[in-house]
């Protein structure tokens, strides 16, 4: 196969559609803005797409909690056509708010039947949102979309992003199966095992996790925003000469059409 | 059945809102250590059992991995067990009618969980130590409730139902006043809350009589809110007679005759290359862009329900500004925003608050988050802006709000045709901002919170944002002749002024309500956000519905554009208003204003004899101050960034924290061509000279532009005039002299204006005071330039040891209102004037210079001159600078080699350049014919070191020192 069609989510309030849309056509796919209804609407409209997009924004405001209402409608109406996806061995990528629907809603990480979910993200420790650039090391080699990457500099723009898992061991057993991939560090590459201090860790996140994939990989969520950095003058500081030929960000949509090819 | 949910953090889990309002408390003096717990919940009516609720709340409502919920009916004493010993809960709730996005949020989901819910409200409790009553009242009035829009239950809460509107039963009002003596008129302007003039209630009564019959409400709410102040800018666009030490002028038309003289004095000499596409006659101004785009902009402000409900205020400031663009042409995409703040200092001792004032650090945290999730949710990156501190602010403060759109071409014009239908889209309609247009034309007194209190809303960000996704969609389709936003004045406005050429039917029982009970006239003028009218050909109509009911926004028609030439009201078929067009939009009386501008006699500003010493106390106090401190604390707390089209942030420099002089932005992903945004103001100036304010605003706007790299042969400028009440002639001569420089700065640059808005009567009577507490005169400029590719940008950050570092532009002895005036204590002295015609000059040459790559960093020089211009660039680039006065072009005149005066003066058109040893002489062949001067070298020992011409170190400090007395201030 070889263009692979993404479906970019729109749901009310979504708002890095375009651009996300934007970074995946460059990369190589045919990346296509569709609207929740019409996937509510006729459910099998997936099975025209290799790669399911939810990107960043404020879903139906993030009223109640960020990106919780899109959670559960996909768990009401969409859990088995997403589920079949996820089985054909097709991609899914969350990015922010994308990030929060597909941990809500159990996409990512599945829930157990009497504690429910592994893992949540919640309020920053500022209690605020904030637009930061943040250094992330990538963990594992498990995720398709973080292939050959080994660092990124990428912003982060939330309010709801510290990811907390439910207790200890659940951390460690996330931590065990390789899922924990993308990490905070600070600019001179310090992470894991020790905190990483604000404002380099932005939210407070638990192990520094800025992003998690499923146990096969295919599967990601993340808080950093990869689509703000694909050009050069994305980079906020290439006017000092700091940025490549290409944002950090864009390895990332490569990462996903070279999986089809 | 009303049952309640409540949800707390879960033990091990931080209580942030418990932490922010024990801050507060301790901020405000009022307890030192409160220990709060707080709970956010829902009120949720219908037949629901408690399985149900207990599902919502696990699966829906609360997060389980980090929070608890306790779930009951309303009543029940479980739902008043305190988390710990002697706290007593406080309960505050939006009042009815008021807009929770959350609940409406929640009401839908819940829906589509299958249960059969009614209404939802949404909460805040909070457990409360044991207080003195008193303080208890103040904590619940400072912090935790605004009384505009929310109400505070001490205690259980004790209703069984929720609010949800009464039905309406129609009964035509008329208004006796043709039998009505002045009196009876001055009277109905003021307790109607029409704040017409009686001069202007007379006309109204003379027209009636004329037509022997008395006016309905609804067309005397129609004649008020077209005749507000907000709505025709009647004073600034009115006759004027003004007197100034260089005689008399006579204004038909102030506005015209200078503002709009010069744009349109600018297009004639561009003739073919006129870049202007509509000016002064749209929502907002559009310029041409690229081949395909023009670009919109437009600047509000949204001042007086800001002072009494900030977040609220702000809120729907930004929301509505974002509908100007939307509403011009046939509509444009919204692609960035900008914000300037007016406010008292958030240090004012709070027994220094005037009674019936809302304190300025509440004010300032309220309208940043107000700014902040309009803005974030609209997906619009906020991305220029300033913060202008004075105590003359503290019942007046000033949020401008701005918004950039980007249209194609071929859109960028309107036209209502006969027959079109008027089609309502967006959010219901509520009693929300019943009478802001003519409030806001109003003094704000201590009463103004009781009087007004419905003239204060609260947004639905996703509502506008939902609209614009489906109105980008019908405008490429063509489904629709025209549109325009509702704001001020609401539907009356909107309709009125679409329709003023043709005529229009309304039918308004066809608008959708938020709930039941509003009166013909209510619909009528109600200002709810988030809406939009359209001028939809019937052909269209089903097309255009669907769509907009293909993504969940609702679609009315609620009338007809009728080629009668009155503007007809029906309710149920009953007529409730019958105006004519010309008489709405022609008939106000005109009026006569007198304006007067006095010249201060200038006292000169006193420098002290012991020139050659260390000023670097000064340098840091002048950081430190509030007006030129990191805005970090802000700035972080907008998305600056999506739409991915970010090239100069707000922030830049090694460390990302450094200030930039102007935003750049590309926003058209496949292509380079970038906009710059910025601005300019300084109303320290107009306490000597709103000429030279004026004209130093724009100097500082269009340099800040040029400084990043934007063509100054291609910057559009937008006024914003606040002022005081301009019923006192010198207050209004104040404003006319600032618009002659206007006028004069704009022409002599080649800076068009393209749109503008005025906010008259920014005074606050506190009780019993005999003089009011004016704001300074606030002149707003704001800059919207073009650069051709947005790689040629540069930043202000030092980039390299070794290279040179020049000053562009000459030095004055122009002390007066200048920030080392001011951490001074020294009065007097000359305002900073500009040589307009060097200006031009000196932009076009540095313009020259940056697009050849020949310059590696630039600065404009505002408040605290070069020293602080200098120290910026240093900790911004994480190096050191060292510089020599000796060389600084100078004008010829005493005082001027005084270091001070050298180090701090703010003369305008002045920036400094960083220029790598190679290019140095190239910098230099560019700049021929324009001052500048070499003065020293950027280093790699992280000091800023400035010799005076006498051979004084007069500036020297590591740049950590400098940058921590600048972060720290704003650092909340």
């Amino acid at each position: 196969m070889a263009t692979p069609r993404v479906l970019v989510l729109r749901a009310p309030g979504t708002n890095c559609d375009v651009e996300t849309a934007f970074a995946f056509q460059l990369a190589g796919a045919r990346a296509e803005l569709v609207h929740i209804n019409r996937l509510l609407e006729n459910p099998s409209l997936l099975l025209r797409y290799q790669i399911l997009c939810i990107p960043g924004g404020f879903s139906y405001g993030d009223d109640v909690a960020a990106g919780k209402i899109l959670a559960v409608q996909i768990q009401h109406h969409l859990a088995e056509g997403v589920n079949r996806f996820k089985l054909a061995g097709k991609l899914i990528l969350g990015i922010c708010n994308g990030f929060q629907v597909l941990l809500k809603s159990g996409v990512l990480l599945e829930p157990d039947p009497r504690a429910g979910l592994p893992a949540t993200l919640t309020w920053n420790d500022s209690g605020r949102f904030e637009d930061r650039w943040v250094y992330l090391g990538v963990q594992s080699s498990r995720c398709v979309f973080l292939q050959q990457i080994q660092r990124m500099y990428l912003p982060v723009a939330h309010a709801e992003g510290k990811f907390v898992a439910r207790d200890e061991a659940t951390l460690g057993r996330l931590q065990a199966a390789d899922q924990l991939v993308l990490r905070y560090q600070t600019r001179d590459g310090q992470d894991a095992p020790h905190q990483v201090p604000y404002p380099d860790n932005p939210n407070g996140s638990m192990a520094n996790v800025a992003g998690v994939c499923d146990p096969t990989g295919r599967v990601l969520g993340l808080m950093p925003h990869p689509e703000r950095h694909i050009h050069p003058t994305h980079h906020p500081r290439w006017s000092r000469g700091e940025a490549s030929s290409e944002g950090d960000g864009m390895q990332l949509f490569r990462n996903a059409v070279a999986y089809f090819r | 059945m009303l049952w309640e949910v409540d949800i707390y953090p879960k033990p091990g889990q931080p209580d942030l809102t418990a932490a922010a309002v024990a801050r507060d408390a301790a901020d405000l003096g009022l307890a030192e250590d409160l220990a709060v717990a707080a709970a956010r919940g829902y009120l949720i009516q219908g037949d629901l059992r408690r399985a149900d609720l207990q599902r919502l709340a696990e699966e829906l409502l609360a997060d389980p991995v980090v929070e608890r919920t306790v779930v009951a009916p309303v009543g029940d004493p479980l739902l008043c067990q305190s988390p710990a010993d002697g706290r007593q809960p406080v309960h505050v709730l939006p009042k009815p009618g008021v807009m929770d996005p959350v609940a409406q949020t929640a009401l839908s989901a819940i829906a589509d969980f299958g249960l059969p819910v009614q209404a939802v409200r949404t909460l805040k409790k909070y457990w409360i130590p044991s207080l003195a009553e008193a303080t208890l009242r103040l904590l619940i009035s400072k912090i935790l409730a605004n009384d505009a829009v929310e109400q505070a239950i001490i205690g259980p809460l004790d209703f069984q139902h929720l609010e949800v509107g009464s039905a309406y039963r129609f009964q035509l009002v008329t208004v006796p006043m043709r039998r009505m003596d002045d009196e009876a008129l001055e009277r109905l302007s003021r307790e109607g809350q029409l704040y017409l003039s009686l001069v202007e209630m007379q006309t109204i009564r003379a027209y009636y009589r004329q037509l022997g019959r008395d006016p309905t409400d609804a067309e005397l709410e129609t004649l008020a809110q077209t005749w507000s102040e907000h709505c025709s800018h009647k004073t600034l666009a009115g006759r004027i007679e003004y007197r100034d030490e260089r005689g008399q002028r006579r204004f038909e038309n102030m506005l015209r005759e200078t503002i709009f003289a010069a744009t349109n004095r600018i297009r004639r000499q561009l003739g073919e290359e006129d870049w202007c596409v509509s000016v002064f006659q749209d929502n907002a101004g559009v310029v041409r862009f690229d081949d395909r785009h023009n670009v919109v902009f437009k600047v509000e402000t949204h001042n007086h329900p800001s002072a009494l409900e900030p977040y609220g205020g702000a809120n729907t400031g930004i929301g509505g500004v974002i509908r100007d663009p939307l509403g011009t042409g046939l509509g444009a995409r919204p692609i960035c925003n900008t914000d300037v703040f007016c406010f008292a200092p958030p240090d004012t001792p709070a027994e220094r608050i005037p009674a019936g004032v809302l304190h300025p650090r509440r004010v300032m945290t309220g309208v940043v988050a107000g700014v902040r999730d309009y803005g974030n949710r609209m997906g619009i990156p906020t991305v220029s802006g300033a913060v202008y501190f004075d105590p003359r602010y503290v019942a007046n403060p000033l949020v401008y709000c701005g918004n950039v759109g980007l249209i194609p071409r071929e859109k960028s014009h309107k036209e209502v045709r006969p027959g079109d239908l008027i089609v309502a889209v967006g959010g219901r309609t509520g009693r929300d901002g019943i009478h802001g247009a003519t409030f806001s034309s109003a003094e704000l007194t201590s009463q103004s919170e009781t009087v007004s209190g419905g003239a204060v809303q609260i947004g639905n960000a996703i509502t506008e944002k939902m609209l614009v996704d489906v109105l980008m969609v019908a405008r490429d389709r063509g489904l629709y002749h025209a549109i325009t936003d509702c704001g001020a004045g609401g539907f009356s406005s909107a309709v009125g002024e679409m329709g003023s050429h043709i005529g229009a039917e309304v039918w308004l029982e066809k608008v959708p309500l938020k709930y039941e009970g509003l009166s013909y006239t209510e619909i009528w003028i109600s200002e709810a956000q988030e809406r939009m009218v359209l001028a939809v050909p019937p052909e269209h109509w089903d097309q255009l519905h669907a769509l907009c009911r293909s993504e969940n926004v609702e679609a009315t028609v609620i009338g007809r554009f009728e080629p009668t030439g009155r503007l007809r009201l029906l309710y149920d078929g009953h007529q409730v208003a019958d105006l004519d067009m010309h008489f709405l939009h022609e008939g106000r009386p005109p009026v006569v204003r007198q304006a007067v501008y006095e010249p201060r006699p200038s006292e000169p500003l006193q420098l002290t004899a012991d020139a050659e010493r260390d000023y670097t106390p000064e340098v840091l106090e002048i950081l430190g101050s509030l007006n030129v401190a990191s805005k970090h604390w802000i700035i972080r707390q907008y998305d600056h960034e999506v739409q991915g089209g970010s090239v100069i942030k707000p922030l830049v420099g090694a460390a990302n924290d450094g200030p930039s002089d102007a935003a750049v932005l590309r926003p058209v992903l496949d292509s380079h061509r970038g906009i710059v945004v910025a601005c300019g103001m300084n109303p320290c100036y107009g306490d000597l000279d709103t000429y030279w304010m004026a004209a130093s605003a724009i100097d500082e706007a269009v340099r800040n532009c040029v400084a990043v790299g934007a063509d100054p042969r291609r910057i559009a400028l937008l006024d914003n005039f606040c002022w005081g009440n301009t019923d006192r002639p010198e207050t209004l001569g104040s404003l006319v002299r600032a618009a002659l420089a206007c006028h004069d700065m704009a022409v002599a640059l080649g800076t068009p204006f393209i749109s503008g808005k005025d906010s008259l009567n920014n005074e606050f009577r506190p009780q019993g005071a005999d003089e009011p507490i004016c704001i300074p005169p606030s002149l707003l400029i704001s800059a919207l330039g073009q650069v051709a590719d947005a790689r040629r940008c540069v930043t202000m950050d030092l980039k390299r040891p070794g290279n040179a570092v020049y000053l562009v532009g000459t030095t004055r002895n122009e002390l007066g209102g200048s920030h080392w005036a001011r951490v001074q204590g020294l009065r007097g002295g000359q305002a900073p004037q500009v040589d307009a015609r060097q200006a031009r000059q000196t932009f076009l040459a540095l313009h020259q210079a940056i697009d050849a790559g020949r310059v590696r960093a630039c600065h404009d020089l505002s408040e605290g001159g070069l020293a602080v211009a200098a120290a910026e660039m240093a900790f911004a680039g994480a190096f050191g600078l060292r510089l020599s006065l000796a060389a600084v072009a100078r004008q010829t005149e005493p005082g001027v080699d005084h270091p001070a005066v050298l180090l701090f003066s703010e003369s305008n058109t002045r920036f400094l350049c960083e220029v790598e040893p190679q290019h140095a002489e190239a910098f230099e062949q560019t700049m021929d014919g324009v001052p500048c001067a070499r003065l020293g070298e950027v280093t790699d020992d992280g000091r800023l070191e400035i010799i005076s011409p006498g051979g004084t170190a007069v500036v020297q400090e590591s740049i950590d020192v400098l940058k921590q007395a600048w972060l720290k201030p704003l650092d909340w």
